[in-house]
């Protein structure tokens, strides 16, 4: 008798929630609820950094701007996906959709994990902002994706024309071999190539890979004019350590690259033997304009001296666009009405004028080159040169 | 192309040392313990840190910093010996690995909390850096260094061995504990004391090795197949074994990866298996 009390009991409670679940799904997100936005990042692991400079400058953002809009309150939850398993990242995406209902997903550190969330994204039609990932297919794999960092073909092409009119005639390539890297290669061989440069060789490092002094002596014995190199941030120290070790740079090897390989996180730590490394990239501390210095000040106080590097801004940027879009299309909008509000946003952010180009939604944004150069002695990228507005070539 | 194939070898030996001096307590404690430590890396991960921390909040000069890298794990290795490790001898290998895999995952994560999930940048006095003339040929003045260490190491550890009582006491309870308890060796504190040795010379590694290896949370489990295949391949607890099966290793490695990088980094696993084919016991291992 007793078991069946319980089970008829449960059966009620059963009854209830699958009303309540009803109710729930019906009922249209109401003003009062807060605004979640799911925030997916390496938090641990090899790529920990970009997880952190991101997280700091999304917390930096609605610190400056305000926890509310359009009349809700923004809630972010963060999420560590440990930087190495599309899989976890999937799931954590999935629990942030399905249980915590989120309005926005955001993050995303490295290529394989933005395309392992973007299927979720599709499905449950959700805006996905890619803030870091930067290998150029990304927004073609879901129609919810939109991107508010950079893609590697577009701040490639530069260093190329930079190197061909600089009496730069045989370069070696040195990538790390995943979708970003091989974006890197085939952009810088192509423009070389087309203007009339040689390319020795081209050199791909695994993405573990712990010693990158084998490949370096490699390229020496090549004896080109410089090595182009990308790395992911984070993975610069060691490059330009063994750079520097090698006697690379005595050889009369100059070191060009995209800005990844000078990240600002770590250029402190590099020190000396970064100085004179050119790149072109969208984004460096040493940005001079009134919203960057404001930016880097409030960053650098806010998280105990650390420098903001081109993640962070990624992630900045991304928080703008979310707000932005929230206010032009209503507190209520559905997923697609704010991925159409995030399209054709103009901005000007810490690293520039920026856009959403509306037929890609990939962002269009000037890139710089760079120099490292010592200031107030301590090394920073400093820019040398423009290409407005720049869009991904693909 | 001469040039170049001693240079190749010279980086291969400098790395392949360093692994020798990381993995050689490994080697000696499954060898002597018959336990199987994944967690072997976390203490060259803590002599890593050790250093660092001293370099860098401290300004202590990195060659002084090394004696430090060697002890703090040394005094660890010995207290987890005594508190934990010592309870697992007898357990199955399946509970010996779930157990030291567990604390490998615990020093990941302590390490983040403290140091930060990023690089460690060490300062090396200036007469190791950049590159020497040796002979005609240019060599990194550190991997000059790390082989003349890992020679003063070798030396030093087998004198040990071979010369004094307690590195008999420890060779006759390699060769079987059960008879050398009999005979009034305390085979217990023989296997702390080694213990203890082999973490605080991973210890030392860890602070030798972060120019080459770098040095981050995620290293005991980033390098732990190196240490590995140092011990399979070397056959667990013989120097020798070890010190050959390092230098395979560095030199192949280090070869691979410059004579043909579109598949540098998977030869040293080809290499592991062509070997534990044809030694399943290792190169030296008595063990079948």
């Amino acid at each position: 008798m007793q078991y069946r009390f319980v089970s008829s009991r449960r059966r009620v409670l059963r009854n209830m929630l699958a009303v309540a679940a009803t109710v729930a799904l019906s009922t249209p997100a109401l003003a009062a609820d807060p605004l979640k936005i799911g925030l997916i990042l390496p938090l641990t692991g090899p790529f920990a950094s970009t997880g952190k400079q991101i997280e700091a400058a999304c917390r930096l953002y609605m610190a400056k701007n305000g926890d509310t809009v359009a009349g809700r309150k923004v809630e972010l939850i963060v999420k560590d996906d440990t930087g190495l398993a599309p899989e976890t990242t999937k799931r954590i995406a999935q629990e942030m959709v399905v249980q915590d209902k989120v309005t926005v997903l955001a993050g995303f550190g490295l290529t394989p994990l933005a395309l392992a969330a973007a299927p979720v994204a599709t499905e449950a039609k959700v805006p996905m902002v890619v803030m870091a990932a930067a290998t150029a297919m990304i927004p073609t794999r879901s129609p919810y994706i939109v991107r508010t960092g950079f893609t590697l073909p577009q701040v490639t092409a530069p260093i190329a024309e930079w190197a061909l009119k600089n009496k730069i005639k045989r370069v070696v390539t040195m990538v790390t071999d995943y979708g970003p890297g091989a974006d890197a290669e085939k952009t810088f061989v192509n423009t070389f190539k087309a203007g009339g440069g040689e390319i020795v060789e081209s050199i791909k490092t695994p993405l573990r890979n712990p010693d990158y002094a084998p490949f370096l002596q490699r390229a020496k014995d090549a004896k080109p004019d410089a090595l182009f190199v990308f790395v992911p941030s984070g993975e610069g120290l060691a490059v330009m350590k063994q750079f520097d070790d090698r006697g690379l740079k005595q050889a009369g090897i100059r070191l060009i690259g995209t800005g990844d390989i000078t990240d600002d996180d770590l250029l402190e730590s590099m020190g000396a033997p970064s100085v004179g490394v050119i790149t072109s990239f969208h984004y460096s501390a040493a940005h001079d304009s009134p919203e960057n210095k404001a930016y880097v000040d409030a960053f650098t106080k806010a998280n105990n001296g650390m420098r903001p590097n081109f993640h962070s801004v990624g992630g900045y940027d991304g928080m703008h666009l979310i707000y932005e879009a929230v206010k032009k299309a209503g507190p209520n909008a559905t997923g697609e009405q704010l991925v159409e509000a995030m399209k054709g946003q103009k901005w000007v952010s810490p690293r520039g004028p920026m856009s959403i180009d509306p037929a890609t939604r990939q962002a269009v944004q000037n890139v710089y080159l760079r120099e490292v150069k010592m200031v107030n002695g301590k090394p920073w990228n400093v820019e040398f040169e423009t290409f407005k507005d720049v869009k991904d070539p693909g | 192309m001469i040039g170049n194939l001693i240079g190749v070898l010279f980086d291969g030996v400098a790395y392949g040392s360093l692994l020798f001096v990381i993995s050689i307590g490994l080697s000696v404690t499954m060898g002597l313990m018959n336990f199987v430590n994944l967690a072997h890396g976390a203490f060259a991960m803590l002599g890593g840190y050790a250093c660092v921390m001293l370099m860098t909040r401290a300004g202590v000069p990195f060659l002084a910093t090394l004696p430090v890298a060697f002890l703090v794990p040394a005094v660890a290795g010995i207290v987890l010996e005594r508190t934990l490790y010592q309870r697992l001898y007898k357990a199955t290998h399946l509970d010996q690995v779930m157990f030291s895999i567990g604390l490998v995952f615990m020093s990941v994560a302590t390490a983040t909390y403290f140091f930060g999930p990023s690089q460690q940048p060490v300062r090396l006095p200036d007469f190791l850096r950049g590159q020497v003339r040796v002979l005609g040929l240019d060599v990194g003045a550190y991997r000059l260094f790390l082989i003349a260490v890992v020679i003063v190491i070798t030396t030093v550890l087998t004198l040990l061995l071979v010369k004094t009582r307690f590195g008999a006491q420890v060779r006759a309870s390699v060769d079987n504990a059960v008879a050398a308890a009999g005979l009034g060796i305390d085979v217990n504190r023989v296997f702390g004391v080694t213990f203890a040795l082999g973490s605080g010379l991973a210890g030392l590694g860890g602070g030798l090795g972060i120019d080459v290896l770098g040095l981050d949370p995620t290293f005991p489990l980033k390098y732990m197949v190196y240490f590995l295949l140092v011990v399979a391949i070397g056959g667990a607890g013989t120097i020798k074994g070890g010190l050959v099966a390092a230098m395979i290793l560095g030199i192949c490695d280090v070869a691979g990866k410059y004579y043909v990088p579109q598949i540098g980094s998977f030869i040293i696993y080809f290499l592991m298996v062509a070997l534990m084919i044809v030694f399943p016991a290792g190169l030296y291992g008595r063990r079948a």
